[in-house]
């Protein structure tokens, strides 16, 4: 169902810079059930929260994050409606704002992947005094062997890896903080051009 | 659930920077770190186009990252993007002086129009566009935002738009006015409207702000200066366009968006929605 484009020769426009999301993006940004990408409690949902902090540890009260993930079954979810939540389409695409206690949650699923690799939540943080997003990665912590087949994940230091894999919880939901800064700083990431090795079904 | 307590504010001293420093410290500040980059970039290292270690920006100094970013292969989730179509907002939300129940919004009328476009200047067609900003007096409607300025009633300050076919977009709104932070003594924002944008692929996510051509602010501003250089900051200025003027009701402003991403970018055959 889907083909690769690569456009030949150079790029002709500059990318428009970002900035920050500033202290009062929550009215901007915020929509009804942003954050429950799954239906609460709806067979197979998960709950996959944590907390953000800063470099001095104290909690950021004032972040937005996204996440953007494969259904379960490793389906790359094409349904329109993040927006309109009709309680039934799972769509991939949540957001959430930290509270006071630093604290965000999502109502979602536990992605899958088609080819055994490891799966994991695309995420991208935002705060006020973080001048553009930052992108990365929250893998589930289920399936050792593919968590160490995994490109990115192999190539970190074992404190680095650590930042970037959720903790399961008895009740099944999941658990994953965010380090701006410092001790345990959350490994972000930057986007290699290309994409033509990029894994994906045809 | 933490999303009914997203609006109680944190104390509005957070939002204050720990030093109360000159508007000229500050500035000087700046032109030491824009220098710094230009240096860097002569010495052909690849300079981020918004910097994260940005002190002059004072409650960034310990929220951005130490280490650099890791390169990674954008596997095929983040080459895709959340599909948006009409069925995720109303046709109305792009006119922000329509969204109170009330008389017309105090201000400038005005409309911003432009196009979202790729690398390659290929326009984006089916994408959200989300907005928000403060009202003519430079006030949110935002517990945080406690500054004495009047709140309008007739205005709340955000909108949401769906690109059409050709990329483009366009929103009807009150131009926006400067405002006091607590970053530095005398610490103004340049006007500006905060702006959200998806592309095809996550990677291309952007939030950034628009601003405003003339504004005697911007040279005083950490924000829109944590963008060393002066191209990519003249990208983020709007323009004046009088044909976009309509007469006898606003003022028109363009500003096309572009976003980056890696060089390829997986596509699916359209399925009909808009």
């Amino acid at each position: 169902m889907t083909e690769i484009h690569s456009p030949r020769g150079p790029k002709t426009h500059e990318p428009t810079a970002g900035q920050t999301v500033g202290p009062f993006f929550a009215y901007g940004t915020e929509y009804d059930r942003m954050h429950q990408v799954a239906f609460p409690h709806s067979p197979g949902s998960v709950v996959l929260g944590g907390r953000v902090f800063d470099g001095a540890g104290a909690p950021v009260p004032d972040a937005m994050i996204e996440i953007w993930s494969r259904d379960a079954d490793g389906a790359i979810p094409r349904a329109r409606g993040a927006f309109r939540r009709d309680d039934h389409t799972f769509t991939g695409f949540g957001r959430a704002f930290s509270d006071d206690d630093g604290t965000w949650e999502f109502w979602t699923r536990n992605p899958g992947t088609l080819d055994g690799s490891a799966a994991f939540y695309a995420v991208i943080v935002y705060a006020r005094g973080l001048p553009d997003k930052l992108h990365t990665r929250v893998y589930l912590p289920d399936d050792e062997a593919a968590l160490a087949a995994d490109p990115l994940l192999s190539s970190l230091e074992t404190d680095e890896r650590a930042t970037l894999v959720a903790t399961r919880q008895p009740d099944g939901s999941l658990q994953h903080d965010f380090r701006l800064q410092g001790d345990n700083e959350t490994v972000f990431l930057q986007f290699a051009p290309g994409g033509e090795d990029a894994r994906g079904e045809r | 659930m933490a999303r009914d307590t997203a609006h109680v504010a944190a104390p509005e001293s957070l939002l204050a920077s720990p030093d109360q420093v000159s508007q000229s410290q500050i500035s000087d500040e700046i032109a030491s770190v824009h220098a710094d980059a230009a240096s860097r970039e002569a010495a052909g290292e690849a300079v981020s186009r918004t910097l994260h270690d940005f002190p002059p920006y004072r409650s960034s100094l310990l929220r951005h990252p130490t280490k650099s970013p890791k390169l990674v292969d954008p596997e095929t989730i983040e080459l895709f993007s959340p599909a948006y179509g009409q069925r995720d907002i109303a046709a109305i939300e792009s006119d922000l002086t329509l969204q109170s129940t009330g008389g017309e919004p105090q201000g400038e009328r005005m409309t911003v129009e432009g196009r979202l476009l790729d690398s390659w200047g290929r326009p984006i067609a089916n994408q959200l566009i989300e907005l928000w900003q403060a009202n003519a007096a430079g006030r949110y409607i935002h517990q945080r935002d406690q500054h004495p300025a009047p709140l309008d009633p007739n205005f709340i300050g955000a909108g949401r738009v769906i690109t059409d076919d050709n990329g483009h977009y366009k929103f009807t709104t009150i131009k926006p006015g400067p405002y006091p932070w607590k970053n530095h003594v005398n610490a103004w924002r340049p006007a500006h409207i905060h702006f959200s944008v998806f592309g095809t692929g996550f990677t291309q996510r952007t939030v950034t702000q628009m601003y405003f051509p003339g504004d005697p602010l911007f040279a005083l501003d950490p924000i829109y200066n944590t963008i060393p250089r002066q191209r990519d900051r003249d990208n983020l200025i709007a323009r004046y366009n009088h044909e976009l003027t309509v007469p006898e009701f606003s003022m028109g402003y363009e500003w096309d968006i572009v976003v980056d991403g890696p060089d390829a970018t997986w596509f699916e055959p359209e399925e009909g929605e808009r």
